[in-house]
């Protein structure tokens, strides 16, 4: 199960070009500015750009492979497809947006049911609605469930929250991690947004003026300071966590790691469930010694890793967490101040309130 | 009251109105989908060729179809030898020219509804395992629906009134070729204004209509 794309496509004053073997599971986010040929890329893998040169497959099935003068055109790849302006047909309701594609599948080939996708994106009330009266976070929700009602082998998604505005994202997000959860298919996901890419990625692609500049797993490339997503104001690193307790009296959760136990605002996941969460690198402080007397919840033992500059004054630390790793974005002078270097014994304070789950 | 010569003319109208639109609306969808979807440089050409009998005088193009559908006319020695004749003078004839000359107002608002989709439709349908011909039945049609209502108005109520197209190639010729304007036009040159007023005032009215319930939102809304 992998993914291999060779792909070409060249416009006047811009070209993308990619070599690329990807994971044949779970979420790989395709990062990049505006304009690095992102949606390009994901047009190129879903057919969409008869123009585009090379090679292409899909499991053991190529869909393009110019050597052998093959080319599938779009309706026949077993593949899901969502606009980032959702696009459902304005003439159908909901439920008959939803058959539209899986009525097109033969009754054999499908893996993924009509219920099934209404449950995993919480639809079942909008079904009788127009794509009209619904709004733009439900409007995304019936074209995840459409593309998924197809039983695609695999799932295109071309920046789905981007027209959204932070509360529509906000409802959209979970789903797509249930999504990710729940269904064993793989998803390629086009993001400008740091945020997003962090909570559902599992693999990551970088890309730059249609050029490929990192490949890998998300929460190495996430924390790579040789690269630029590991800089500026929104760095931050992925851990994963397994829920140990709930407090409901003070609305924190406890959940732990190889790096050791930590609190975070109160979640609904149950006890021994798998945990996301992220934790900037501006809300990550260092101390010498161990701290008492201090509001902050989580006080982690750490070994500077690598220490690199960011943005004039300031540092980003790289710190090696019970074999994870965690960022901290610090001043030039705490950094001289403490002394850092690598392989110096210290503690990595977070704020509870400051865990993004 | 109209005499029965004058409902013989209104019934060919509605007739030959009917039966251009439906063969405009067949012939004009392909055509209009060309010209919103092609990158073909011919485009401007087709497009200028189909607009044309917009602007050009009625009597021009009966001329000029007379001349081609006549005996020693290239159509003409066609139809001879394919044994339908020759179409001048007939109520074929009269159709191949509304047809024409009815052209630009049924393949623009179809071109417009087509152009104004945009190419996400198509695509999405694609995503969905629908083939070309599959989306643009289900989706693409569907979707122009407004712009087929105006075009199918217009083409019907604008072959309702020619009168310069008919007159060259179709003559005067009762319960054959002889249209609504015709009969007025004859009306009015035997100052029987009586009955011209009947007819013409009838049209005024019948297209009035037509238009209005264009106009009015709950014909043409986006469906």
């Amino acid at each position: 199960m992998s993914i291999r794309a060779r792909l070409q496509r060249n416009y006047p004053g811009f070209a993308l070009d990619v070599d690329l073997e990807l994971p044949g599971r779970g979420v790989t986010a395709v990062f990049g500015p505006s304009g690095c040929g992102k949606t390009t890329l994901l047009r190129c893998v879903a057919g969409l750009e008869r123009r585009a040169t090379g090679y292409l497959s899909v499991d053991d099935e190529v869909w393009q492979d110019d050597t052998q003068q093959r080319f599938v055109p779009v309706h026949r790849r077993a593949l899901g497809y969502v606009f980032q302006d959702a696009s459902l047909f304005a003439h159908l309701n909901v439920e008959q947006n939803l058959n539209y594609g899986m009525q097109r599948v033969p009754a054999a080939l499908r893996r993924v049911s009509l219920e099934q996708s209404i449950d995993l994106l919480g639809i079942a009330h909008l079904l009788p609605r127009q794509p009209d009266a619904l709004s733009g976070g439900e409007r995304q929700r019936v074209a995840i469930a459409r593309a998924l009602a197809s039983s695609p082998r695999i799932l295109l998604l071309d920046e789905p929250l981007a027209a959204l505005d932070a509360a529509r994202k906000a409802e959209v997000l979970p789903y797509l991690e249930k999504l990710h959860s729940e269904l064993d298919m793989p998803v390629l996901y086009v993001s400008h947004a740091i945020d997003e890419v962090a909570r559902l990625a599992d693999h990551l692609v970088l890309l730059e003026s249609g050029k490929v500049t990192a490949s890998g797993y998300a929460d190495d490339l996430l924390t790579r300071l040789d690269l630029s997503l590991a800089h500026g104001d929104t760095a931050g690193a992925v851990l994963t966590l397994t829920v140990s307790g709930h407090d409901e009296q003070d609305h924190l959760s406890t959940a732990s790691f190889s790096g050791g136990v930590m609190s975070l605002p109160i979640h609904d996941k149950d006890i021994g469930q798998r945990l996301r969460i992220r934790v900037q690198a501006r809300d990550v402080s260092l101390t010498l010694q161990k701290q008492s007397g201090t509001s902050i919840l989580n006080i982690l033992g750490a070994t500077v890793r690598a220490i690199a500059p960011d943005s004039p004054g300031q540092v980003m630390v790289s710190l090696d967490v019970g074999g994870c790793t965690l960022l901290a974005r610090i001043t030039e002078r705490s950094a001289r101040t403490l002394s850092l270097a690598p392989g110096l014994s210290l503690y990595a304070q977070i704020k509870g309130v400051a865990i993004l789950g | 009251m109209p005499s029965s010569a004058d409902l013989t003319a209104v019934l060919l109208t509605a007739r030959l109105a009917l039966v251009t639109t439906v063969l405009l609306l067949l012939i004009g969808t392909p055509i209009a989908w060309w010209l919103a979807r092609s990158p073909s440089r011919l485009k401007s050409v087709v497009g200028a060729i189909v607009t044309l009998p917009l602007v050009l005088p009625p009597a021009v193009i009966g001329f000029y179809l007379l001349v081609l559908l006549g005996p020693d006319g290239p159509l003409g020695r066609l139809t001879q030898q394919l044994g339908l004749g020759l179409l001048p003078f007939t109520f074929s004839g009269l159709v191949v020219a509304s047809v024409i000359y009815s052209m630009p107002f049924v393949v623009q608002p179809i071109q417009q509804a087509f152009a104004a989709m945009g190419e996400r439709p198509m695509e999405a349908a694609a995503t969905l395992r629908a083939s070309p011909l599959n989306a643009f039945l289900t989706v693409a049609l569907p979707l122009a629906r407004p712009g087929f209502i105006t075009a199918a108005v217009l083409g019907f109520a604008h072959t309702v009134g020619e009168f310069g197209v008919v007159l060259m190639i179709g003559g005067n010729i009762p319960g054959k070729t002889q249209v609504l304007s015709m009969a007025i036009y004859n009306h009015v040159e035997a100052l029987e204004y009586q009955s011209a007023h009947w007819l013409a005032g009838g049209m005024l009215c019948f297209l009035f209509v037509v238009l209005l319930l264009l106009y009015s939102r709950g014909w043409n809304r986006r469906p």
